[in-house]
């Protein structure tokens, strides 16, 4: 499959504290980034092929974000990710054979078809995935926040917005909730610099996104969103802080839409400048070449996880392929729960 | 057996949940330490403390919100609309979030909203509203709306124990009006199960709410014209009882449905169109709905007066059919 955006003169990773990451997290965040960029290819690819049913919003680009936020979760934490967060998913283990599944329309798919693309939960991981409606996940992640805690765990949720989401309304009613409730709650803004064709000074007045934190009375902080390390310890300092209850953060994550809003979107009113700056800072690329740099991977390392990824990303197409439709009368089911059927988060 | 009102009744029925399992919290405006505009949760944060009663800024689509998520990580989360109206602001995270999460994602979602609506009460067109007839229409949430002091304990808590998003249209005309014997022991009506609260052989009115003691007295002075009605009291809107509102009018072979909320596309319109549809055949005369004029609530009292359903209408609506 062809890289619609291959990078070039690579711009590298900057040297600099982000805390003691063990080399096995390391890699962690590398598979999964890599993972991340595999299952767009792929999902890209079979849009051509007319084998996705609906749109595609690519989040090509946003991977330094996605995956180095969700990694710093723990098992017991709560992930609410948005439409352009699969990094997000693969990194919390969600399978990627579930992926093309939604993507197709599967029976097999976790929401069994009821549901498509990336709004797929996953009770036993801890997933819970989103409607359409930009903002509306986030009270109900202070809410899970706060039952944790009633509760007597400590259950951090992370949820996302872009600069477009971060108008609405809820969003604010979300943010002074988790201030004044004082949950652990860590929004991760993903400034990419447009929503759909709306560019960011067409959208907001403050300089940064995150200056907002101050006016809820939380902590805000702001993070180069395509740099893996920098995010993934941003991401660390906001859920320990919720830990130590200490609050909500607003972690702003600057990166760049590489591709259209939608696969249907040329995108030509984003500047060309914009893109280029983009393709330098490849998260995926300029995260390989520092840990070859760093000497925490070695060039036939990555050779070997290449074959390997492509192998697992192929296995995970075919078994989505392979499986059957859903029954059509399926469509008037499940609408209620039955007594004890229900799933919860845990 | 115990007589309480409406208003006491449900206040005991939260109070008992609460003591009953630790999950039940409640959330709102003014509830915790304030008691409540209604003052139904009056001493609740004495008795369960601020954690579970609990003190919300104001954002109803945010206490809708928050109330989902809690109810998906274990709790079961009774979250009050000061009044009915403000749920508007809440439509979106019921309608397309608690209402699909199940359908979706195979979450259950335990969670209750308390809506104090209805009008008599010099509200004006803001704290007056019967607003079930929007939410009637989603897919994927659970309407009930008591009569009485005793559906409404046995209601309320048939809500919380239920899995899924319940509205609980709790009328604030009936809160210190109607008075009933409540069983004192733990008790629940069952979703999806109307009432006949009156038999009759001449006529089915339908209610529920407000206009089942509208419709009582209806039959009460139809009675005395010779008509004897058979009063239907619905209790539950989703899931509805409609094999008990058909094999009425499969006796009675003539039927009124009255309702507060505004006539177009009224809850009325949907028990019609069933009626005809199931049991047209058994029908002397059209189904005829008494409802609340198409604008929004009125606030002088001449023009509420008008604008709302009554005996009165109702009375004129059966002896329509009667006539036909």
């Amino acid at each position: 499959m062809m890289d619609p955006a291959p990078p070039k003169d690579v711009i590298d990773i900057p040297d600099a504290d982000y805390g003691d990451i063990p080399r096995a997290t390391l890699l962690d965040l590398y598979h999964y980034v890599r993972l991340t960029r595999e299952v767009e290819l792929q999902l890209i690819n079979l849009f051509k092929q007319s084998k996705v049913v609906g749109g595609l919003y690519p989040g090509y680009g946003h991977e330094a974000t996605t995956v180095g936020t969700a990694l710093a979760l723990g098992p017991d934490d709560v992930l609410l990710p948005l439409h352009r967060d699969l990094g997000a998913h693969l990194a919390r283990r969600q399978p990627a054979k579930f992926i093309f599944a939604q993507y197709m329309g599967k029976a097999t798919s976790p929401t069994h078809g009821k549901d498509g693309n990336v709004h797929l939960a996953n009770p036993e991981l801890n997933i819970v995935g989103c409607i359409s409606h930009i903002g509306a996940m986030l009270p109900v992640a202070v809410g899970i926040s706060y039952a944790g805690r009633l509760l007597g765990k400590s259950v951090v949720t992370m949820s996302y917005v872009g600069d477009g989401g971060s108008s609405i309304g809820e969003v604010h009613e979300a943010l002074n909730f988790a201030a004044v409730l004082n949950v652990p709650f860590v929004l991760v803004v993903e400034n990419n610099r447009f929503a759909y064709s709306t560019p960011v000074d067409r959208q907001y007045k403050v300089r940064h996104i995150s200056d907002r934190a101050a006016g809820y009375g939380m902590v805000g902080d702001r993070v180069d969103g395509n740099n893996v390390l920098a995010v993934y310890a941003a991401a660390r300092r906001a859920v320990e802080r919720g830990r130590r209850g200490e609050g909500p953060t607003m972690l702003e994550c600057e990166t760049v839409r590489m591709l259209g809003h939608s696969v249907h979107d040329a995108a030509k009113y984003v500047p060309p400048e914009l893109i280029e700056a983009g393709r330098r800072r490849d998260p995926v690329a300029r995260y390989e070449s520092y840990l070859l740099r760093k000497g925490v991977l070695q060039p036939a390392e990555v050779e070997d996880w290449t074959r390997r990824l492509h192998r697992e990303v192929a296995e995970a197409v075919e078994w989505a392929e392979q499986s059957p439709l859903p029954e059509p009368a399926d469509a008037g089911r499940g609408v209620f729960a039955e007594p004890g059927e229900g799933a919860c988060l845990h | 057996m115990p007589v309480l009102t409406y208003l006491e009744a449900i206040s005991q029925a939260l109070r008992e949940e609460m003591r009953r399992d630790p999950a039940v919290v409640c959330l709102g405006e003014d509830i915790g330490a304030y008691g409540g505009a209604f003052k139904i949760t009056e001493g609740f944060q004495q008795e369960f403390g601020e954690e579970r009663v609990l003190d919300t800024p104001m954002a109803e689509s945010s206490i809708v919100g928050m109330a989902i998520g809690m109810a998906l990580r274990g709790l079961r989360p009774v979250a009050e609309m000061q009044f009915a109206d403000f749920i508007s602001l809440a439509f979106n995270q019921l309608v397309n979030n608690a209402a699909t999460l199940h359908y979706r994602f195979g979450f259950k979602v335990p969670l209750v909203v308390r809506c104090p609506s209805g009008g008599g009460v010099h509200g004006g067109p803001f704290h007056s509203q019967n607003p079930e007839g929007f939410f009637f229409h989603a897919a994927g949430l659970k309407i009930v709306a008591p009569a009485t002091a005793a559906d409404a304990k046995g209601l309320l808590k048939a809500a919380i124990r239920d899995d899924n998003p319940v509205l609980y249209m709790e009328h604030k005309y009936l809160y210190r009006r109607v008075r009933d014997e409540v069983p004192a022991e733990d008790f629940v009506v069952p979703l999806g199960q109307a009432a006949v609260r009156r038999p009759g052989r001449d006529v089915t009115l339908v209610g529920y709410g407000s206009t089942v003691g509208m419709s009582l007295e209806a039959a009460a002075r139809l009675a005395t014209q010779g008509l004897e009605a058979e009063v239907v009291d619905l209790r539950s809107l989703v899931p509805m009882d409609l094999e008990t509102v058909l094999g009425s009018v499969r006796r009675t072979h003539r039927a009124v449905v009255t309702h507060e909320d505004r006539r177009r596309g009224g809850i009325g319109a949907e028990v019609a169109a069933e009626i005809a549809e199931q049991a047209l055949e058994h029908l002397d005369a059209p189904v005829v709905r008494v409802a609340a004029l198409d604008t929004p609530v009125p606030f002088s009292p001449p023009l509420e007066q008008f604008f709302l359903p009554s005996a009165e209408k109702i009375v004129e609506a059966a002896r329509r059919v009667a006539r036909y």
